[in-house]
C-alpha cells in the first residue's frame, strides 16, 4: 500500500515536468513532429492512468525503464550500484550499533556522571552538524593534515576493485558511522536507563549477581530490542546522509547516481532511484516489527 | 515552582533537584502560582543550556540582519582581483574564490537561513497539528486513510524528494519554504494524532460534545490547546532540522541559484580549498550552521524538559 503510494509520487514528479517528458530526452530544440513521433514510440500519448498500469507492471517484472543520457537500464546501473551501497550503510549501520549499544549502557550507568555529560554533548554536536560537515572536518585533519586516508573514495567499476583499496574506504565508513551513532545514541541511553530502572535489574541485584554479569545479562540484552526499531526508523536519515557522504567523498554509490542523475535530468535513474529507497525504507520497518515481535514476546501485533 | 507537594519523590533527576531547593523556601505547600506558561517559562529560564541557546539564536539573528547596516559588503558583483584573500583589515574574514567578503557573505547567507528555518518550522507544524488532530478526532477509516498518506511521504527521504522537485521546477525562497514545510509536517502530524486519540476521551472533550459542541470547536478549542507543550517542542526541533536540511541542499547546489549567499554554499565552494589552506572559506560557515542547530536543539531539549516539569508537577 505505501510502496503503491511511492510509485505513484515518483510517477507523477516525472510527469508534472513542464515541456514533457520527451523534451527531458530529446532535447530542447526538438520540434513538435519529433516529440510527437517519440511519445508516440514509448507510449507517451496514452492515457496518464494507462501509462502509469504500463510503469506497474513494468515494476513488478523488475524492469525500471531505460537511461537514455546512461544508454543504459536503470536495472544495471542499480544493480551496479547496490552492493557498494550496501557495503557502505551496513557497515555504518553496524559499527554504529557496536559503539552506541556500549557507550549508551555505561553512560546510563554513570548517569550525570563526567562521562554521561560528554559522551551526551559529544552526540548532541555530531547530531547538529550536516553530515558534509562531519566529513569535511574528518577530511582536514586525517587526509590534509595528517594524510593518513585518503579523501577520495576508491573509484572501481566493481565491489572487488574498491575492496582492493580499503584505505579510501575509511573515511567515508568512519563518517557515516558517527552520523549514524548521533542518531542512535540517545535514544540507547534512555533505553538502558529504563531497563536499569526495571524490576528484574532488582531481582537480580538481589540475587547477589555480579554488577558485571548483570550489566551484560540483562542490561545489554534488553536494550538491544529497541535498536532493531531504531535502525528501521533511522534508515531514511542514514541513506540521505549516505547521499551527501557518497557525493563528498565521490564514492560511486546510489546517493552519487541519484545526484548525478538529478543534475543531469536523468529521470529514469531518479524514479527508480526513488521507488528503491521507498521499498527499502518500507521493508526496513516491516523488518524492525518483525524482529521486535521475536526479540521481545511481550510484543503481539 | 508551584504545585509541587513536600514530599516529593527521590528519584527526581538532577534538574529537578535543583528546583527543589528553591521550592523549600515556599514550604512547599500546594498552591497555584501564575499560568501553566508561566510555570513552563520559569522551569525553562532555569536551564543554563537554554539560555545559552537563547542568547546563541538572538546573536544569530542580529549578526544577520543588525550586521550587514554596520558592515557594508558587496555580495553581488564578483571581485576576482581579491580572491582567496587571507583574514586583513579591510575584509576581517577574507574574501572567497568569487572575492565576496566572507563575514559579509555569513551574515547575509544567515538570513536565508533563519528567515526559511523559521516561515518551514511555523508552516509545517500548523498543517500537521491540524492534519493530526482531524485525523486523529475523527478516528476509524479517516485516521486509516490521513496516517497512510503520512506513511507513504516517510517512505522517502526528505532530500532525495526535494532535489526531485528542483529538478522540475527551479527553487524561489518561497518555493522552498512550501515545499520544505509539504515535507517536514509529518513529524507533527504523527505526534499530534497520537496525542489527540488520548485527549478526545478525557472529560473535557466528552463535555462539550455533550453540551452540542460542534467538531470544529472540540478540535480547536479543547485538543489542539492540550496538545501544545508538543507541539511547541517539536517545532523548536524542525527549525533546527529545516536549518539542517537547507545547509545539505545548498551543500548539494540544489538550493536558490548563484550569486544568492547561503552557508551551505559557502562551505561548498570553501571545501574545493580546504588543502589549500584557507581555512577563512571553510570553518566559519561551517561553525555557524553547526552553531544554530544546536542552539535551536538546546531550546528544543531545555522545553521539553519544562513542560515534562509542568506534567509531572500536576
Amino acid at each position: 500500500m505505501v510502496i503503491v503510494g511511492v510509485t505513484m509520487i515518483a510517477f507523477f514528479l516525472e510527469h508534472l515536468l513542464p515541456g514533457g517528458i520527451a523534451r527531458a530526452i530529446i532535447g530542447g530544440r526538438a520540434t513538435q513532429q519529433q516529440i510527437a513521433g517519440f511519445n508516440k514510440a514509448n507510449g507517451l500519448d496514452s492515457p496518464v492512468w494507462y501509462q502509469y498500469w504500463v510503469f506497474l507492471d513494468k515494476l513488478v517484472h523488475g524492469n525500471l525503464g531505460f537511461s537514455y543520457k546512461q544508454n543504459r537500464s536503470v536495472d544495471s546501473i542499480i544493480l551496479n550500484d547496490l552492493p557498494r551501497d550496501i557495503m557502505l550503510v551496513g557497515t555504518s549501520l553496524v559499527l554504529a550499533v557496536l559503539i552506541a549499544v556500549p557507550v549508551g549502557v555505561s553512560q546510563a550507568v554513570k548517569r550525570n556522571r563526567g562521562w554521561d555529560y560528554a559522551g551526551t554533548a559529544v552526540s548532541f554536536i555530531l547530531y547538529s552538524m550536516p553530515s558534509y560537515a562531519l566529513g569535511l572536518i574528518l577530511i582536514a585533519l586525517l587526509a590534509i593534515k595528517f594524510k593518513v586516508f585518503p579523501a577520495i573514495a576508491p573509484q572501481g567499476a566493481t565491489i572487488g576493485a574498491m575492496l582492493a583499496h580499503p584505505s579510501g574506504l575509511i573515511l567515508p565508513v568512519i563518517t557515516l558511522t558517527l552520523v549514524t551513532y548521533a542518531l542512535f545514541s540517545r535514544y540507547m541511553r534512555s533505553a538502558a536507563i529504563d531497563s536499569l530502572a526495571q524490576d528484574y535489574i532488582r531481582t537480580a541485584r538481589a540475587k547477589g549477581l555480579s554488577e558485571r554479569l548483570i550489566l551484560w545479562r540483562h542490561v545489554l540484552r534488553n536494550s538491544l530490542v529497541p535498536v532493531t526499531t531504531l535502525i528501521g526508523l533511522s534508515l531514511p536519515a542514514v541513506l540521505t546522509a549516505g547521499l551527501v557522504i557518497e557525493q563528498l567523498f565521490n564514492f560511486q554509490g546510489l546517493g552519487l547516481e541519484y545526484f548525478t542523475a538529478a543534475t543531469s535530468y536523468d529521470f529514469p535513474v531518479m524514479v527508480g532511484i526513488t521507488v528503491l529507497i521507498g521499498l527499502a525504507t518500507v521493508v526496513g520497518n516491516l523488518l524492525a516489527d518483525v524482529t521486535y515481535a521475536v526479540l521481545d514476546p511481550r510484543v503481539r501485533y | 515552582m508551584a504545585l509541587m507537594p513536600a514530599a516529593a519523590s527521590p528519584e527526581w533527576d538532577a534538574l529537578a533537584t535543583k528546583e527543589r531547593a528553591d521550592e523549600d523556601q515556599e514550604g512547599g505547600e500546594v498552591f497555584q502560582q501564575g499560568t501553566v506558561f508561566q510555570l513552563v517559562f520559569r522551569t525553562f529560564t532555569k536551564n543554563k543550556l537554554a539560555i545559552v541557546g537563547v542568547a546563541i539564536v538572538l546573536i544569530s539573528v542580529v549578526f544577520c540582519f543588525v550586521g550587514p547596516l554596520f558592515y557594508h559588503t558587496n555580495q553581488i558583483d564578483t571581485n576576482i582581483i581579491n580572491s582567496n584573500d587571507a583574514p586583513s583589515g579591510s575584509a576581517l574574514l577574507g574574501t572567497d574564490n568569487n572575492g565576496f567578503d566572507v563575514l559579509g557573505r555569513l551574515m547575509v547567507g544567515g538570513q536565508s537561513s533563519i528567515e526559511i528555518g523559521l516561515s518551514v518550522a511555523i508552516l509545517a507544524t500548523c498543517t500537521g497539528v491540524v492534519y493530526g488532530a482531524i485525523a486523529g478526532y475523527f478516528g476509524k477509516i479517516v485516521d486509516t486513510v490521513m496516517m497512510r498518506i503520512v506513511d507513504i511521504f516517510l517512505a522517502i527521504p526528505v532530500v532525495f524528494l526535494f532535489i526531485f522537485i528542483s529538478t522540475i521546477i527551479a527553487p524561489t525562497t518561497w518555493l522552498l519554504i512550501v515545499v520544505l514545510a509539504g515535507l517536514s509536517w509529518l513529524a507533527p502530524a504523527r505526534l499530534v494524532r497520537g496525542e489527540t486519540l488520548s485527549l478526545r476521551t478525557r472529560e473535557y472533550v466528552n463535555a462539550v460534545k455533550v453540551m452540542g459542541g460542534k467538531s470544529r470547536r472540540v478540535v480547536f478549542r479543547h485538543i489542539i490547546p492540550n496538545a501544545v507543550g508538543t507541539i511547541i517542542v517539536n517545532a523548536t526541533f524542525q527549525v533546527a532540522d529545516a536549518i539542517l536540511v537547507l545547509a545539505i541542499l545548498q551543500y548539494l547546489g540544489f538550493s536558490l541559484p548563484f550569486p544568492h549567499a547561503s552557508w551551505g554554499e559557502m562551505l561548498s565552494q570553501g571545501s574545493n580549498f580546504l588543502s589549500d589552506g584557507y581555512w577563512w572559506e571553510v570553518y566559519p560557515p561551517l561553525v555557524a550552521i553547526i552553531l544554530i542547530v544546536v542552539a535551536f536543539n538546546f531550546i528544543g531539549d531545555a522545553l521539553r524538559d519544562s513542560f515534562e516539569v509542568r506534567l509531572q508537577e500536576r
